[in-house]
């Protein structure tokens, strides 16, 4: 049903969005990486005054297992207020969750009883196969043309090329393949776009056979993996440009385009470079008409005892920090670098794009220190920061442990487990000792993504400065 | 021209300004994306071209159809036409698809057109195009007789009449949002016009029914 004003959650601009009030609800995919019990949507209690905060409040099963929840997204954000076809009074309700490994697509509204989301729509694998000749769906973002979902793989026996499949934003009928000419573009991940100036940037990591069962490490270091940035136009369609970073940057990640319209930069991560295992985040921008791509910011391997690395790293004496997730402000102002492997999370000022300034650093898990959180500092911690969000304001940034089933288990033999945690991010970066979600908590799943109710820093874009 | 129908002709058109998916957002969103007023300026008769064009398709058809059939039928099947299309408007979940922010003068007439094309805002001046008397050159004393040449005229007055208030409206809102006020007012004050514009479209048709009755 439409509404009769704007659905509140909906900033016309970034400055509008850190406004915000804070989020009292988040929403985490949790998996179960055996595959025999469904995986689920947790919801955590994040309101500050609550008795229950910092706890599970509520669960969603999905009907099936193996599913792979990983990322997901919104049906609607800040973009339905567009000037080009504006839409505002369409709810921000539903979330659209696909399951990574098994293709398939949940719709799961979260109106009714915020708490307890549930089911309203599957869209099956077949579906996505059939209209738009992909599988592994990742990555969801809600803009101009519906709701835009990439994949990993291809369809109906091919293992690639991945893209970006385009969803009905009312009906969520896939409608079909998003690329008109798809140029040189072959693998896929992440994507998102500048959308004050019609651009899109999509990232590569592997295709299905490169990861589904591990990472390989003939392909890394035959340096097979992605590893360059794609540039498209979003009305046409049509692909610009693909700019590379260098083969020895492997898997190039997540993408974090400036909020401001007006701008025209972003920046992306890059888990491993092959030659000294030291990870990077790269800044795109514009100059002319072509975009270019300069590495701003490297974070070296951390030497470490062969006996304490896991058999994938152990020829290398030292452990990669994996940047495997990254996270920038509503107001463009901090940088939040995940590194997984060394169990690390860095704020960096990126007020001058291309000059990152560190501005803080806490530690948790990671492959050889196994930091403990605060709240409980006997307990060694496996996993690391992985996944991070922002809140709109920018205060709070919250992290979970797990990065991908058959990746966790090879970095982490011994059970990654399950945590969550939230540091406080301004004068100061430090964890909140009352916020610590993890073990049984998540009933033996592992949390992946978190999406904030009411929208995050990597939720929302906006077209006006 | 009755009085009536000039006042309802004004007043369609400032509705019409006054909607923000009709244009004067993007003339504003265009402006402070390049820190411009000048642009805000440049892109509102662009806009308001597109609008025109969309309004003078259907007025030329309207009154160029009344000068071979009766009123009456015009009235009736037109009518019939508008409340279907407001009731599809009012019922249906489908809003104006396009994608893409940096657009050409040209491109975004040709927006603007479709805009008010698929929102049928042309449509909404039937009851003044098949009632009102229109004075035109040579026109008869009672409504659009005569020739093609007469039935044109019309259609050329009414767009001007009908945009040029649209225009007005929409010049005011975008500069007072863009230099004043600020889009945090969207949150506030933008309430479903489409609702309202669909209603507009239902009611329109149901007068032109009544009239022609």
């Amino acid at each position: 049903m439409a509404l009769w004003k704007p659905d509140p959650t909906f900033y016309p601009s970034p400055r509008d969005a850190v406004n915000a009030p804070p989020e009292t609800l988040a929403y985490i995919v949790a998996f179960d990486r055996a595959a025999e019990k469904p995986d689920a949507i947790a919801v955590i209690d994040v309101d500050e005054e609550s008795a229950s905060y910092g706890s599970v409040v509520g669960w969603t099963d999905l009907p099936y297992t193996g599913d792979e929840l990983h990322h997901f997204g919104w049906n609607a954000c800040s973009s339905a207020l567009c000037p080009y076809a504006p839409h505002p009074h369409i709810e921000r309700r539903y979330l659209v969750v696909p399951g990574l490994r098994s293709s398939r697509i949940y719709v799961v509204d979260v109106k009714d009883d915020p708490a307890k989301p549930t089911i309203v729509k599957i869209l099956e694998a077949d579906e996505l196969a059939k209209r738009a000749g992909y599988s592994r769906p990742h990555t969801v973002h809600c803009g101009p043309e519906g709701l835009y979902v990439s994949a990993l793989g291809g369809a109906n026996g091919s293992d690639g090329p991945g893209g970006i499949a385009l969803l009905d934003h009312t009906s969520f009928d896939v409608l079909g393949r998003w690329e008109v000419d798809r140029g040189p573009q072959y693998l896929a991940y992440d994507f998102w776009w500048h959308i004050a100036h019609d651009v899109v940037v999509t990232s590569e990591w592997g295709t299905p056979s490169m990861i589904e069962d591990g990472v390989d490490a003939d392909l890394l270091l035959g340096r097979e993996y992605g590893h360059a940035l794609h540039f498209w136009d979003l009305r046409k369609r049509r692909h610009v440009q693909r700019v590379d970073l260098g083969d020895e940057h492997q898997m190039v990640l997540e993408l974090r385009p400036a909020h401001d319209p007006t701008r025209t930069y972003g920046f992306a991560g890059v888990v491993v470079n092959v030659e000294d295992l030291s990870a990077s985040v790269w800044v795109w921008y514009r100059e002319g008409k072509e975009f270019k791509v300069r590495k701003v910011i490297t974070i070296p391997a951390e030497p470490a005892e062969t006996g304490d690395l896991p058999p994938v790293i152990a020829p290398f004496g030292a452990v990669p920090p994996l940047v495997t997730d990254i996270d920038l402000s509503v107001d463009d102002r901090y940088l939040y670098v995940s590194c997984w492997g060394t169990g690390e999370l860095k704020r960096y000022d990126v007020s001058d794009p291309f000059h990152p300034v560190e501005a803080g650093s806490v530690r948790i898990g990671g492959i050889v220190n196994r930091t403990p959180h605060p709240s409980a500092p006997d307990r060694p911690l496996a996993g690391g920061p992985q996944m991070v969000e922002v809140s709109r304001d920018g205060k709070r940034v919250y992290v979970t442990n797990s990065l991908y089933g058959a990746w966790d288990d090879q970095f982490y033999p011994d059970g990654v487990g399950a945590w969550m945690a939230k540091v406080d991010s301004g004068d100061d970066f430090t964890f909140d000792p009352r916020f610590f979600p993890n073990g049984d908590d998540f009933r033996g799943l592992r949390p992946h993504q978190t999406r904030l109710q009411g929208g995050d820093a990597s939720s929302d874009s906006y077209c006006y400065p | 021209m009755k009085d009536g129908s000039l006042i309802a002709l004004v007043a369609l058109g400032a509705f019409h300004g006054l909607n923000p998916g009709m244009g004067w957002l993007f003339a504003v969103a265009r402006g402070l994306q390049e820190r411009s007023r000048a642009l805000v300026l440049q892109s509102l008769p662009a806009i308001a071209a597109g609008h025109a064009g969309s309004v003078f398709v259907v007025a030329v058809i309207v009154t160029l159809t009344g000068s071979v059939l009766t009123s009456r039928v015009v009235s009736i099947a037109g009518g019939v036409v508008l409340v279907g299309f407001g009731l599809w408007r009012l019922l249906s979940s489908r809003h104006f698809r396009w994608v893409g922010m940096r657009l050409s003068l040209w491109q975004l007439a040709g927006w603007s057109f479709l805009m008010s094309s698929a929102h049928g805002a042309g449509l909404m001046l039937l009851p003044v195009l098949t009632h009102g008397s229109i004075p035109v050159p040579h026109a008869h004393s009672h409504g659009i007789t005569g020739g093609a040449g007469d039935a044109v005229s019309a259609a050329i007055f009414v767009t001007i009449v009908h945009t040029l208030a649209m225009l007005t409206v929409a010049g005011i809102i975008a500069v007072l949002v863009y230099e004043v006020v600020g889009l945090t007012i969207l949150r506030r004050a933008w309430f479903n016009l489409d609702r309202l514009w669909a209603a507009a479209l239902i009611a329109a048709g149901a007068t032109t029914l009544l009239l022609a009755t």
